[in-house]
Formats: structure tokens, sequence, C-alpha cells
């Protein structure tokens, strides 16, 4: 298989991660060199095996819905990059 | 006073006990050859300052019966902690100031621990040399532009330098136990479930755990008594009856069945590996265990599947960063411009291959053929394991397929990298603890270690058996302090 510079730009705007010309071309060949290693697994069939989608065989613990921290406001605003008193601020979204 | 840095964390916790030192003493010491080692790059942020106050405070008012009374550590920046900044090696997170403290941090400062500073790591954890880490790369002790391993690196530089009497690091794929094998360490990779994810910097949520590195194997299980616990803040966290692992240590390992799985047998292995892995075997012979011949049929499959799940983890969890609630932000012409730009600026080039890896396999049209079938195969993979269990108690190997290599040597060809956690990921997939013990020196000098694999929440079996054969071995790690002058 080959991932071209194409399926790079898409994949870049799907993570939304920027990439000029000169990264798309680094990546794209990184990509395809660790994507050749992963071409492993098909040499495996594996049509009849269940996936292991959790490693802890356990259902998960419900609680009741308690509110255990009240007014911290203040603390989940103060690593914002941009603040306006009681708000994260973005660029303009609506014109 | 040189000498206090040169105690185990078992003779420091007596001496402060007997009152023969202080905490203040100990602290103070520890700072000191910190200060002197700046150049191993080991620390992203110190806290000696709160450190030393810290350290008054407890011997006013002492109190012994806790399990780290005074003990000064510092610990992988990747754990949050508490007003002090944690960066988990990356530009985007470089003004990042915790709210809260992790679980695992938490316990050990309620047994007496006190915060030396937090340690260089790869960036997200994402390494197997620490040369991904935004702040620089970290000078392994061994040797002069040698790495330390990854991605716990700045940890296995700072126990094996002697600038913490022991460390936490965070274990997703071989990040505990290769540093621990490239630097002559112990270290430790607990059952997942066993030690809270709570404030733990994500990486891949259903590989990563915390786990304890130190000089030997008791002060190894020690710190782990103190950090395993269930934690309901953690989804995952399990409730199991947790060993007092440090008290219940015993090298008496007869009768136990260790098998030697013969697919750990790879290509181009070097020579001096298989001659460790022999002198491995013959030590458990020694130490009246028996060991077996296994079978793990899908082990090479292992890491094709580690390089699916992990990045298709990594590319969900890093999906948090985008500039707006915290961390690093670029500026952009509207609101997709800055996330594009924040995070093409804020992340570092594996962290980005990794996401963009991770996204690829996740994307429509490819999730079938890639995360589905590396689900699968996880499962053969655990497979394995569940039945070599039915026939021996623990498994050994050697922890790395060589020593360590090194700075620069390996950037350019991130397969290659990959390849060096080839021994210790099949561990992570299947949820099982894993140790590594310093086992000998190769040809250079530099220290190889070799890895015992344990049932599910079977740590005890696993330190005993690393107790038992670090009898034996009598690994002495040579330390020259070549980065002091």
């Amino acid at each position: 298989m080959s991932i071209d510079l194409k399926t790079i730009k898409h994949i870049s705007k799907l993570a939304r991660i920027s990439v000029d010309e000169q990264r798309a071309k680094k990546l794209a060949g990184d990509l395809n060199s660790i994507f050749d290693f992963i071409e492993k697994l098909n040499e495996l069939k594996t049509d009849n095996v269940e996936p292991l989608t959790s490693i802890a065989e356990t259902t998960l613990k419900l609680r009741s819905d308690e509110v255990k921290s009240k007014n911290i406001r203040e603390q989940i605003i103060k690593n914002s990059p941009q603040e306006n008193e009681d708000y994260f601020v973005v660029p303009k979204v609506i014109e | 006073m040189s000498d206090i840095t040169k105690q185990s964390l078992t003779e420091l916790v007596e001496n402060i006990k007997n009152k023969k030192l202080c905490s203040t003493d100990v602290t103070k010491a520890f700072i000191d050859r910190s200060e002197k080692s700046e150049k191993l790059n080991a620390y992203i942020t110190n806290d000696f300052t709160s450190a030393l106050d810290k350290a008054k405070k407890f011997d006013q008012k002492p109190n012994f019966n806790l399990k780290l009374p005074g003990i000064p550590m510092a610990v992988k920046d990747l754990f949050c902690t508490k007003n002090i900044k944690t960066t988990a090696g990356s530009k985007i997170l470089n003004n990042f100031v915790p709210t809260y403290e992790s679980t695992v941090t938490e316990n050990i400062w309620n047994e007496g621990a006190i915060l030396l500073g937090k340690l260089n790591c790869d960036e997200f954890a994402m390494g197997s040399s620490n040369e991904t880490s935004f702040f620089g790369n970290v000078q392994s002790p061994i040797d002069k532009n040698l790495v330390p391993g990854g991605s716990s690196g700045g940890s296995a530089s700072a126990v094996a330098g002697q600038l913490t009497p022991v460390t936490i690091g965070t274990d997703t794929g071989g990040s505990i136990r290769q540093p621990a094998s490239f630097t002559g360490i112990v270290g430790l990779k607990p059952t997942y479930g066993s030690c809270s994810r709570y404030g733990i910097v994500a990486f891949a949520s259903s590989l990563d755990q915390a786990g304890p590195m130190a000089q030997n194997v008791k002060d190894c299980a020690l710190l782990h008594e103190v950090i395993s616990s269930y934690d309901a803040k953690d989804s995952t966290s399990i409730d199991f009856k947790r060993n007092h692992y440090g008290k219940e240590l015993t090298n008496n390992i007869k009768g136990k069945k260790i098998g030697i799985p013969k697919e750990y047998r790879v290509d181009g292995m070097p020579k001096e590996i298989e001659d460790l892995w022999q002198k491995g075997i013959q030590y458990i012979k020694d130490c009246g265990a028996e060991t077996i011949d296994i079978s793990l049929p899908n082990t090479s499959y292992a890491l094709p599947t580690y390089y699916i799940v992990a990045p298709a983890e990594a590319s969900s969890n890093l999906a948090r960063y985008d500039g707006v609630k915290y961390g690093f932000r670029a500026k952009g012409e509207n609101l997709i411009d800055m996330y594009e730009k924040t995070r093409s600026e804020g992340f570092g080039a594996e962290v980005q291959r990794r996401i963009m890896i991770g996204t690829y396999v996740l994307s429509s049209g490819y999730y079938d053929a890639y995360y589905l079938k590396a689900q699968k195969v996880r499962k053969l993979i655990k497979n394995d394991f569940d039945e070599a269990y039915k026939k021996v108690d623990a498994i050994l190997t050697p922890s790395t397929p060589s020593s360590a290599f090194k700075i620069g040597e390996k950037t350019n060809d991130p397969v290659s990298m990959y390849l060096n956690d080839i021994f210790t990921v099949p561990v992570n997939l299947a949820g099982l603890p894993g140790i590594s013990i310093p086992a000998g020196h190769d040809s250079k000098g530099y220290p190889l270690g070799l890895q015992i694999i344990g049932k599910a929440f079977d740590e005890q079996n696993i330190l005993n058996i690393a107790y038992a054969m670090e009898e034996k071995i009598n690994f002495k790690n040579k330390i020259t302090d070549w980065w002091i002058k």
C-alpha cells in the first residue's frame, strides 16, 4: 500500500494539524514505512476472533450522580490561554 | 553527606526512623546532587525550595509510622501535581499548572514523601530514548551521549544517577522497563488497573500504567505498595486484594515454574542478549525454581498491533489539546485555523506522526482493516499468555533486544526505534505485570536487563522471583559521575 500526499493532507485535516508541503512529504515517507511494518498483521486469519475491547474484564461501576466539586470556575479558567472573567475566549465564530 | 545519595530507599527509611538521619539532611543531599547534575537534563521543573521547607516541617513533627517518612522524591512530568507545572514533555503544556493532584502522587505524599521536582520524559510518553521531549534529550549516567531510554528517561537517569532515591514512571509499551534496563536499575510495570490513572496525562488509555523505578527490588516493592490502590476516580481501576508487597517480599521461589518463550529468540538479536538470557535461566535454577520451554506463537504480531492500538487511542486522547481551555495557543485567522496552527506548532514531530497514524486507522473505510484487526490480534496475544499460564507461574525474557544506543542513532528511522520495545509491548497488550532487573553488562560495559512477566495481579510473585535472582546476579551499576566536574 502507499499513502500519497493527498491522503496525508486529508488526515491532517481530520487531525486538525496543519502541515506544509515539506512536512507532508516527510510524513508520507514515515507513514509508508510504518504501515509496511503493520501490514504483517494480514498474515493472520482473524475471521472468528472476538476483538479485545477492554483488558479489564469488568463492567463499569455505577455511582449516584452527585455534585462533588462546587465553585471551581476560577480553577477551570485559570489555565486558559485567553480569558474574559467567566468565559473561555476563542476567535470569532459568528459574523 | 555525599554518601546519603548512595543509600537505598530502604536504608534511608530505616535511618530516618532510627533518627540517624533527618529528612532535611536527606533532602539537602539529593538537592545538592541534583544541582550538580544539570548536564543530565533529568529535570524539567524543580521544586527544591519548597522541598526543603517540607523537610524541615517534617523534622519538627516527624511521623515515623509512615512508609516514606520525609523521603524526597522526583517524579515523571506526566503526573499532574497540584500548583506545580506539569508539561508531559510538550510545548503544548509548557504553561500548564494543574489545579488537582494525580492519585498515585497523592498516595506517596500521604505516606510522607516530599516532591523534589518533575522529571524529563518523551513528549506525551511517546518515545524510546527521551529524544522527543520539548525540553531536550536526557543524558544517561552510564555514559556520555548515551540515551537513558524512554519514555521515562529522566526518571531512569535520576534514579541511576542518584538524584532521587526512587521514582515513579509510566509504561504504555515499555516506558518503565526499557529505560530501567538501559540504566541498570529495577522497573515494574504493574497489572492494568493496579495503579490509578487519575491525573496522569493520557497517552493510550487501555495500555497506560504507572509504576515504580528503583535501585533494587526491595525498594521497588515498597514503593509499589504505596502507589497501588483502588480509585473510584479511574473507571478502569480494579478493586482486588493488594499485598503488602514490601513486607511480604521473599527470596524463596523453590518449585516455581518459569516459562521460557522460544519466540523471544528474535532474528538478529546480539549473542550477548542470548547469553544473558541463558545466565538468567541458570540463576532461576540456582534458586530452586524450574524452567519450562513454552510458546507464545503470536509474539511477532505484538509490535504491529501496538502501533495501531496506541496511536489510535492517542489521536483520540490528544484531541483535547485545541488551544481553548488550557495549554499553548497559536494565533489563527478563525477557529479552525487556530486549532490547526496550535496543534502544528504545539506538538513535536513524533507526536504528530502518531496522531496521524491513529487518525488514519480510525478513519472511515480503514477502521475494519486496521483498528478492528488489531483488536482481534490483541485478543490472540492475550490468549497466548492465558494458555502459557496454565503451565507456568511466570515468564523470563530479555528486557530489550540490545543495550542502550547513542543519542541521535535511531532518530531518523521510526521503525528501528519502535523495535526497541519488542519484548515489552506484548505485556501491555495483555495487561500483565512485568519487571525489568539489571542482570549484566555488554562488552561496552552498558547494563542489560532481564524481564519477568507475571499473571495478572501477581506482582508479589514476580517481585519475589526478581528478589531471588537479584541476590544471585549481584549486579553492580558502573556509575562514574562523568557529568559532575
